[in-house]
């Protein structure tokens, strides 16, 4: 591919909508479905978990998402993440996204270490042969040398993050979407992630930041969007974005339009 | 430099044949959760993957002395060999399909964290059978050997009804696993249905000890008849299935699997708007 045929962009979103159906009341079996069905009782509601949302991430850039819990940013990731198509509206995703929202997603606490890397390797979609040129890496930056032929449920749980942030950010993505994830494993292991972070964005990855961390926000992306309610607030300059949502936080009302 | 994947969520394609190219994609990783599976199922038991063997011979056992000593039932060899290859294939479909249900409902976390292709549940449980009775052919040789079955050279066309079991496994494995999604308590009534579905299907009887009407309903309507009986054309008649046995076999197995196909792929957006 022609160098000036890369579009400038990683992801446009275009009046991205979600909207989920939820029964008025809980149909857990089809059981009752089907009572409620006979009975011409069926309602649902639906709420809008994304509405109208639009706005573009610049390629290489490292870009923050914010929002009070239940804002819709995971509905967002999703969305970007292909996991979920929107209702209306459309998603542009150029390049391999890899989300690092939880990490090992996928381990079998029975497998050892190393299968478990090929596994998740596999999930993010990878070859064995791909994985296999990796490998040797992957267990280096996770430190765990000494126990990859152990099975996972003899590790720790800032063993287990660890060795799920070294497969995926071993993923050479275009993309990369951090959910809150600064806060695994001991520091110096942060201190790690956080640089191998930086040196991706230098190695001209576009970064997606989720977190209710403004200062976070403010110090490590160019620009970011804050969400409310599933509606786009605001989308500029990181720190004027973070100043905002901070400032709603003590007043309770959004005053952006 | 590696071409650039662009996603564009309003380019829908055609839904079965865009899983098609996604499956071929994503090979690698349905071989690996069926790796998984096969290793972990076993992985904390002394004998490991001899359960897979050990257990229809114990089942085998139980059937042998219940059946062929109380009710005396007539099978052109002998009767463990006969009750062991309709289990094997019964099982197979009964697994698999079940598999391919609760890994999708209760497994499924991972498809609301990460993109992969939907089918890939359907299609690992799929080959987890197949690794199944592949090992299982091992018991059933030795049964077979022991109690006077002769082997002939039709055991060479085992590969085939085995395909054609599986393509009609994965079929209704796809079509539950599409209602599973909505209602959960479909895992239970299936558990239910399997269960009057054995009995109408010659596993542990000989299809000639039903009345005649009831057997007429049986074969015609009955696909797993169709595949018992081919699978043990191989593995115990040893003679090659007639036509008006195949022909309907390879009916069932294609019919179901595209309509299970196609209505999973077009249902299978919706699945992660469901919580």
């Amino acid at each position: 591919m022609n160098r000036s045929m890369i579009p400038e962009f990683a992801v446009i979103l275009e009046n991205v909508s979600v909207r989920y159906r939820i029964p008025a009341e809980r149909y857990g079996t089809f059981k009752e479905f089907a009572i409620r069905w006979l009975q011409r009782r069926v309602r649902t509601q639906s709420f809008w978990a994304l509405h109208r949302v639009s706005f573009e991430v610049y390629r290489g850039e490292v870009f923050g998402i914010i929002g009070a819990n239940g804002a819709g940013k995971s509905t967002l990731l999703k969305v970007i993440s292909r996991v979920m198509r929107p209702t209306e509206g459309r998603v542009r995703v150029y390049g391999r996204v890899v989300p690092l929202l939880e990490l090992g997603a996928g381990f079998h606490p029975e497998l050892t270490g190393r299968e478990n890397i090929f596994l998740n390797g596999a999930i993010l979609g990878f070859t064995r042969r791909e994985m296999e040129a990796k490998f040797q890496r992957i267990v280096e930056f996770s430190e765990l040398q000494d126990f990859i032929d152990a099975p996972l449920r003899t590790y720790s749980s800032g063993m287990w993050a660890r060795l799920g942030f070294a497969v995926a950010i071993d993923t050479e993505p275009d993309i990369l979407i951090l959910d809150e994830i600064l806060s695994v494993g001991d520091e110096a292991f942060q201190r790690k992630c956080v640089a191998r972070i930086e040196e991706l964005h230098q190695h001209g990855v576009t970064i997606l930041l989720v977190t209710h961390n403004t200062e976070l926000v403010a110090s490590m992306c160019s620009r970011a969007a804050w969400l409310d309610h599933g509606r786009l607030q605001l989308v500029g300059e990181a720190a004027v974005v973070a100043q905002a949502y901070r400032e709603s936080q003590f007043t309770g009302i959004p005053q952006v339009t | 430099m590696k071409p650039l994947l662009v996603y564009d969520s309003t380019f829908r394609g055609i839904p079965p044949l865009e899983e098609v190219r996604e499956v071929i994609r994503y090979r690698d990783l349905i071989f690996q959760l069926a790796r998984r599976d096969v290793t972990t199922r076993y992985k904390r038991s002394v004998l490991g993957i001899a359960w897979t063997m050990l257990n229809p011979l114990g089942m085998m056992v139980v059937l042998t002395i219940a059946f062929s000593h109380i009710f005396r039932f007539q099978t052109e060899h002998s009767y463990p060999a006969y009750v062991l290859s309709g289990l094997l294939a019964w099982n197979f479909f009964s697994q698999t399909t079940t598999a391919s249900m609760v890994n999708l409902v209760w497994g499924g976390g991972l498809l609301h964290r990460i993109y992969i292709p939907r089918t890939s549940f359907a299609l690992a449980a799929i080959i987890t059978g197949l690794i199944n009775i592949g090992f299982a052919l091992v018991p059933l040789l030795l049964i077979d050997l022991f109690t006077g079955v002769p082997i002939r050279w039709t055991l060479l066309f085992f590969p085939i009804p085995v395909a054609l079991l599986a393509a009609f496994a994965l079929g209704i494995g796809l079509l539950i696993s599409t209602f599973a999604v909505y209602y959960p308590d479909v895992v239970e009534m299936y558990n239910i249905a399997l269960l009057g579905w054995m009995y109408l299907t010659p596993v542990i009887y000989p299809v000639g000890i039903l009345p005649e009407t009831i057997r007429a309903w049986v074969m015609r309507l009955n696909p797993m008849y169709y595949f018992v009986e081919i699978y043990r054309s191989a593995v115990y008649y040893g003679r090659l299935p007639t036509l008006d046995v195949i022909i309907p076999a390879i009916g069932f197995a294609m019919i179901t699997l595209i309509i299970g196909w196609v209505v999973f792929t077009y249902k299978s957006d919706e699945f992660s708007y469901r919580v």
